[in-house]
């Protein structure tokens, strides 16, 4: 841990900008090498696009016991911590859940219990989970759970976006961005053999796979959502839904890749090095994978159980741990993904304005 | 003290890149191979770990490398910077053999990355390693493992017996203990002896004292003497060491690629009175970095001062090291500790002495230069005159020694009757049989790769 981790990160750098042999790994090295000083929000960025590979610090002939004792990864990670914590609205939220990952366990008790007793003491309105609670007692819990993480997150995009000093979006800045986060390019390790991450210098993909497990099970779990909304609103056709539907094509394999995901995320988290890591927030780091095992594991037993005395309990359970998860997005590691992206766009119009 | 024969049929002594391609070369022909590497295990690699590229003869794009460069180009390459003073015939083998050595190391797990961004000149010369020499160093550990080798780290090697024409054991330590082994075939691969201060002093004088060592603090020759003090025959100038001009606030070992300055063309340069000593602007900086290295020790305290205007910041390469910064010259000079008197009087006669500065350009021998001052600067001479002021200091950083082992087309090390039966040798240990003097960036790097399969080879033919 480091006392001012942006000073540190600008000495760091600036060792980094007079050696450069690791440019060729992934998109911090270019973008850092074309200041001679860097500005505060110029070390955001950088830390932003770093996706922790870690390959710059096994390669770095300049790590401790070296008197300049370089940890980039580990100094970039407290930097970019600090980043997300500086620019959350409200401020003081991100500083507890990031830093705190007891405190995600007590929002997801709590909206458990909340859900219980919504199933417990309000009428349904339906057939299956409907019938135990109602779909407008749903939407009075859920929506406003959606829209104010959603509010918030853009507050601090756009504070991020500020202290950055980006410019005017282009639409290939963004279809930039989405291509790099959709093949996780920067976990390549630039020659393509992956990242050093669980087991010291040796290279592996697991890092990459594990995450876009975690990354495309979500998405596919969010649009089993999205096409449930559109089928009971457009279609007039309410839940529950069989096997063969929509919904559930989406749902079911998403929800297994991300079970899968995020045990696995947690395994190789357990067996990297927490030094180059930012160790203030690797409880809520763990808290924020678990929250999601739970969401992706309930969800599956919830529908695999539809029938039993079990369905009450895991559906407050389920419903339970997505309201925590969605109130909060905005100050737990599941940020990470729109900085990350917020970066990546930036990092696109950089190499665009160098071409 | 513990005696035996080894389990092994070949011991490496080292552990950079040439003893590594050694190691690997002998085990994959079936040898049981250890390494005694000196260094703890976080500084293993010896100078490879500040390495950054390869210098490789291709026909045709390769790798990373584009267009060509061949075998006669490259030598003319070497000449130049050798000044005439290489072995022809090992000097064009290792050119030659550099081609096929790309695809190995890839083999062996070395990754390539284009020429880094002010290193465009070297694109179609010299392949960057990915990562730098530590990565490549990893790599190697990590197939050497892989193909069964053995290694020691914290284990110097402290004697070689030599029985007249043959190595009869070797002994080092390790945990406190002192072990001898006596394998079947022995690899020297432990660079010079550069860190080993007093024996520079011995060799160059006292002013070596004041030398900064760029590389690994374990190359200490301590192998290179013994087998020397034994008979095992020498080559390359014993009093000589490649030297070049570095930041002067860099470490005494290890500082590395990040202390090198740019600065000199675009500075006035003063020793510790004061006073200029040599033309500034004789040339760009790749080819005078190493002349600026002895200039530098040649003057009082070994040390120099580079002084600038922020015009000239721009136009370098980033020093690892802020320079110093002052608004007035005074201050300048006062900050770095200089007498303020004699600097603004060199500056100012240098100031005066500057004419038409139109034509500056910071890229070409501009031909800028001044009139009626001794030493002139001839190339980029422009006043030293918009604020703020910046200084670096200057001090001689010691990339190599000259003096090795004397070996032959097959690396093997002979005494002054013939060949030493199981001894072989690679890397900087034996560079002089190549490089009489100078050096040619990444060129070392592909001495010890030749040099250090040719002696894996070698050693497995002589076993089997």
């Amino acid at each position: 841990m480091y006392a001012d981790p942006v000073e540190e990160a600008r000495r760091q750098a600036q060792i980094c900008n007079s050696c450069r042999y690791c440019e060729g790994y992934c998109a911090v090295f270019p973008s850092m090498h074309i200041n001679r000083f860097l500005a505060d929000g110029d070390l955001a960025q950088l830390a932003n696009l770093c996706h922790n590979c870690q390959n710059c610090y096994d390669a770095c002939q300049y790590t401790a016991p070296h008197e300049f004792a370089l940890n980039l990864p580990g100094v970039l990670a407290e930097v970019r911590q600090d980043s997300w914590e500086q620019t959350s609205f409200p401020a003081a939220m991100g500083t507890a859940f990031h830093r705190h990952g007891t405190l995600i366990g007590l929002v997801s008790v709590l909206a458990m219990a909340l859900l219980f007793w919504a199933a417990r003491s309000l009428p349904g309105d339906g057939e299956g989970f409907y019938a135990v609670i109602g779909h407008n007692a749903m939407i009075a819990i859920f929506l406003p759970a959606f829209l104010f993480p959603l509010l918030a997150l853009f507050i601090g995009i756009s504070r991020y976006w500020e202290l950055v000093g980006a410019q005017a979006i282009r639409l290939s800045d963004i279809t930039a961005a989405f291509g790099s986060a959709a093949t996780m390019r920067n976990l390549a390790g630039g020659h393509g053999d992956g990242c050093n991450y669980e087991d010291g210098d040796r290279f592996s993909h697991k890092r990459r796979y594990l995450h876009q497990l975690v990354m495309y099970g979500f998405l596919l779990c969010f649009a089993a959502t999205a096409s449930g909304t559109i089928l009971h609103y457009v279609f007039d056709l309410p839940a529950p839904y069989g096997l063969f539907s929509i919904p559930k094509a989406l749902g079911i394999p998403g929800g297994l890749m991300l079970c899968v995901g995020t045990l696995g995320l947690m395994w190789i988290k357990a067996e990297g090095r927490p030094n180059l890591q930012d160790p203030r927030v690797r409880g809520g780091e763990f808290g924020f994978i678990l929250l999601l095992f739970v969401v992706s594991l309930t969800g599956l037993l919830l529908y695999a159980l539809r029938d039993s005395a079990a369905l009450e309990l895991l559906l407050a359970l389920h419903l339970g741990s997505v309201l925590a998860f969605f109130l909060l997005t905005p100050y737990s590691k599941m940020a990470h993904g729109f900085y990350r992206l917020a970066a990546l766009v930036r990092d696109a119009q950089r190499r665009r304005s160098s071409r | 003290m513990a005696s035996r024969k080894t389990d092994h049929d070949v011991v490496v002594v080292g552990g950079g890149n040439a003893a590594l391609c050694a190691a690997m070369t002998a085990a994959e022909s079936g040898m049981k191979v250890l390494i005694l590497e000196s260094a703890p295990q976080s500084y293993r690699g010896g100078n490879s770990r500040h390495t950054r590229n390869f210098r490789c003869m291709h026909d045709g794009p390769l790798s990373v490398l584009v267009e060509s460069y061949d075998e006669d180009e490259y030598f003319a390459d070497l000449i130049k910077v050798t000044d005439g003073r290489t072995d022809e015939d090992l000097a064009r083998m290792v050119i030659r053999r550099s081609e096929e050595c790309l695809p190995w190391m890839e083999a062996h797990g070395v990754r390539f990355q284009p020429s880094l961004s002010g290193t465009l000149s070297l694109a179609r010369t010299n392949a960057f390693f990915m990562g730098g020499g530590k990565a490549l160093v990893n790599a190697y550990y990590r197939t050497a493992a892989a193909l069964g080798v053995d290694v020691l780290y914290d284990a110097p090697v402290r004697h070689i017996q030599l029985d007249r024409r043959k190595v009869a054991s070797v002994r080092y330590d390790h945990d406190g203990v002192s072990h001898t082994v006596q394998p079947r075939a022995v690899i020297v691969a432990s660079g010079g002896f550069q860190a080993d201060i007093d024996w520079l002093a011995d060799a160059w004088g006292p002013a070596a004292r004041n030398f900064l060592i760029r590389g690994t603090p374990y190359n200490r020759g301590t192998v290179l003497r013994n087998l020397l003090d034994q008979g095992a025959q020498s080559v390359g100038d014993p009093t000589q060491c490649h030297a070049v001009a570095i930041d002067g606030r860099a470490p005494k070992f290890d500082g590395g690629i990040v202390t090198r300055l740019d600065c000199v063309p675009f500075s006035v340069v003063v020793n510790k009175n004061g006073d200029r000593f040599y033309d500034e602007g004789e040339d760009v900086w790749p080819k005078r970095y190493a002349i600026w290295g002895r200039l530098v020790a040649a003057q009082p305290d070994q040390i120099g001062y580079a002084i600038v205007d922020s015009r000239a910041i721009p136009l370098f390469m980033p020093s690892v090291f802020p320079p110093v910064r002052a608004n007035t010259l005074e201050e300048l000079a006062q900050k770095m500790e200089l007498p303020v008197d004699g600097v603004m009087k060199t500056i100012s006669r240098f100031n005066a002495a500057c004419g038409d500065t139109s034509a500056f350009h910071p890229t070409e021998l501009d031909g800028v230069r001044t009139q009626g001052i001794e030493p002139a600067k001839t190339n980029w001479a422009r006043p030293i005159s918009e604020p703020p002021f910046y200084g670096y200091t200057l001090r001689t950083g010691v990339t190599f020694t000259y003096l090795g082992l004397k070996v032959d087309e097959n690396a093997q090390c002979r005494t002054e009757d013939g060949l030493i039966e199981n001894l072989w040798a690679a890397g900087e240990t034996m560079a002089g049989s190549i490089l009489g003097q100078g050096y040619l960036a990444g060129y070392g790097m592909t001495i010890g790769t030749v040099f250090g399969r040719i002696a894996g080879q070698e050693a497995a033919n002589y076993v089997r």
